[in-house]
């Protein structure tokens, strides 16, 4: 239906987060062409939202740091219109339910399609919640992507029959955070994503090294790594872009070397 | 329009991570089973009665309804329960609800402490582990109730994060719930947060309203004209209320913490000056600005420094079933004095911005009028507080 096709037909898609505006626009601007340039597959573009309930520290500082720079969804949005005029591509809204309904759900979901965001990533809109938006991102185009946690057991058929775009698995309880180990059965949670549907999945959470991100990748179609880029934004600041760059592009050759 | 469950109008169902739902249908399908089992409730109303010391008392506060010169003035005194707030209620309840369900570990976020306290109580009781999260603002506001949560066995969670009050304690529960959820119950404090958890807390605090209903019936004969509560989140008043909905001539009003008053950005009235939103797991009416970025909200009151408002509230609001109305720290400050001084009791600060709205309208209505005012608690854990407010320094 858009662009995020295209992500999974390059091996196995390697997908960075970004806050917008940490610490500030032309920053993510930057980071966000050198990801691209580098291998990312398919760039989260995060809205910050003054309580990210689903974030660990890292992400919820980045939040921080880009709502005191006097971020805002209308500036974010014009940080899409001119990044698009080179970045082709595929770029999904990571952001929290009221961030969208507050600016008017309507409003909010036709300006992604004009603008060219693909997909939608709510982590506080659950299957039982997406009528939501759902109506709204299927009259423009935009994925209203779902996600699969490691405790949705008996859920996960369901939620895979309507995905739509990519789902995002869910790879540990908790927050989003840097994870020494990934625990869950990854590999069983795929394969019945698989009996139910040929949308690709993507793992995330936790996964901050080449090694997790070729294993996780291995099992799915694709890895999500977002902590660990923003400790690198939060280190280098507006210098950051080259150090993005070459992370992108050492996770992409990981996932690429793993047969 | 979504139709999910747990829906009051257009207000409340289930926004939150896909990793919390199987834990919320799981409590939902252990509340249908057990809230109508006769066990259950046995066990329960043991508990209300013999522990918490139910019923509380209606009581009759005539220095208080003789100086006003109008409306007679019922105090329903659930500062009188064990631990010193309604909390109690509902965190018997939950926790027992936990036990059969398996948990041997209590969460919860607390504002004021009341709620934190009442769940370290039943964790105590009923020798489960318990964590408490707490903003580090109201640690500070609020230092003898930490004392008395550690006290009951409980760990004591000081939050960081955001405004450092009840929105982010309530946050790091949510956060801490996804992280450990197969042995741990998240007991909720308020008639918020997602499905089913605005209907069980209401449902084991709509107590507070079928004892004044009963217990008026007895004194006057009759059903009262206005009932008053506190609102935060708006569990006592949901209480309070309830049993009350369906009798049009009772008027219910809730009283919201204004802060240093509505036309200012330190206020946390949520009907308000909030508006519709989607947060904390319901939609509802949030402080919120215009690109939906929660605000940071104010109050002299812990309890009530929240920047939303139960669903169940929200929808009694939009159709007119009941009124909320800000009170300002000003004259919430003046209530806790003046009840203290009228009464000698000395109302929690949350509870007296309900005494604050007695006092204005019972003196324009009749004197064979009847008004409840619910105190929520007692006052003694926000004596220092107080006393600061007025320029004096105590030593708690």
């Amino acid at each position: 239906m858009n662009r995020i096709k295209s992500a999974f037909e390059n091996g196995k898609a390697f997908i960075p987060f970004v806050t917008c505006g940490d610490p500030d626009l032309e920053t993510t601007a930057k980071v966000v062409r050198a990801a691209a340039a580098n291998g990312a597959d398919l760039i989260e573009l995060g809205i910050p939202f003054s309580d990210p309930t689903a974030e660990g520290p890292v992400i919820q500082g980045a939040n921080i740091r880009a709502l005191s720079g006097g971020v805002t969804t209308d500036k974010i949005f014009n940080l899409v219109r001119s990044l698009r005029t080179d970045v082709k591509i595929p770029l999904a809204f990571m952001t929290y339910a009221n961030v969208v309904f507050s600016y008017g759900a309507e409003r909010f979901i036709s300006t992604c399609r004009e603008i060219g965001i693909d997909g939608l990533i709510l982590p506080d809109l659950p299957f039982e919640e997406r009528e939501e938006f759902l109506p709204l991102c299927r009259k423009y185009g935009v994925a209203l992507i779902s996600l699969i946690a490691p405790t949705s057991e008996n859920r996960i058929a369901m939620i895979a029959n309507e995905a739509e775009g990519f789902i995002y698995v869910v790879s540990s309880l908790g927050v989003t955070g840097m994870r020494n180990e990934i625990n869950t059965d990854i590999g069983s949670i795929v394969k019945v994503i698989r009996e139910n549907t040929d949308i690709p999945c993507a793992v995330g959470f936790g996964i901050s090294t080449p090694e997790q991100a070729a294993k996780m990748s291995a099992l799915s179609d694709g890895a999500i790594v977002g902590s660990a880029i923003i400790k690198i934004i939060e280190k280098y600041g507006r210098d950051s872009a080259p150090y993005v760059g070459e992370y992108v592009k050492s996770m992409k050759e990981a996932m690429l070397a793993q047969k | 329009m979504s139709s999910s469950r747990g829906r009051f109008g257009i207000h409340g169902g289930q926004y939150i991570p896909e990793t919390l739902m199987n834990a919320v249908i799981e409590l939902e399908a252990a509340y249908d089973r057990y809230k109508d089992d006769p066990d259950f409730n046995r066990e329960l109303n043991a508990l209300l009665n013999d522990y918490a010391g139910r019923p509380s008392r209606l009581y009759y506060a005539e220095k208080m309804t003789r100086d006003l010169g109008g409306a007679k003035i019922y105090l329903k005194r659930e500062d009188l329960n064990h631990t010193g707030a309604h909390k109690i209620n509902n965190v018997l309840g939950q926790a027992l609800l936990a036990k059969r369900m398996g948990k041997t570990r209590l969460i919860a976020e607390t504002g004021a402490g009341q709620h934190g306290v009442a769940t370290a109580t039943a964790a105590a009781l009923m020798g489960m582990e318990c964590v408490v999260f707490m903003g580090e603002e109201d640690t500070k506001r609020q230092a003898l109730n930490v004392y008395r949560m550690k006290l009951l066995g409980s760990e004591v969670v000081p939050v960081r994060t955001g405004t450092a009050t009840l929105k982010d304690a309530v946050s790091e529960a949510m956060r801490e719930w996804t992280r450990r959820i197969s042995d741990t119950h998240y007991c909720l404090g308020s008639v918020m947060g997602p499905h089913p958890f605005p209907t069980i807390v209401r449902d084991f605090q709509s107590v507070i309203s079928r004892e004044i209903k009963e217990q008026l019936l007895e004194k006057e004969g009759r059903l009262p004209d206005a009932v008053i509560a506190c609102v935060g989140g708006g569990s006592n008043a949901i209480g309070s209320f309830y049993h009350f909905i369906n009798d049009e001539s009772v008027a219910l009003i809730g009283c919201e913490a204004a802060g240093r008053g509505i036309d200012t950005f330190e206020t946390a009235a949520t009907v308000n000056t909030g508006r519709l939103g989607i947060f904390h797991g319901m939609k509802s009416y949030f402080c919120q600005d215009e690109f939906g970025q929660i605000a940071p909200v104010y109050s002299i009151s812990a309890g009530l420094d929240y920047p939303g408002i139960g669903p169940e509230h929200a929808h009694l609001h939009d159709i007119g079933r009941a009124q909320y109305v800000p009170i300002t720290d000003d004259e919430a400050v003046e209530a806790f004095e003046y009840l203290a001084k009228t009464e000698g009791i000395i109302p929690a600060i949350e509870s007296a911005h309900a005494v604050a709205y007695a006092k204005k309208i019972a003196p324009t209505m009749g004197k064979d009028r009847i008004i409840v005012v619910t105190i929520s608690g007692r006052g003694d854990k926000d004596c220092a507080a107080i006393a600061r407010y007025r320029g004096e320094n105590i030593n708690e």
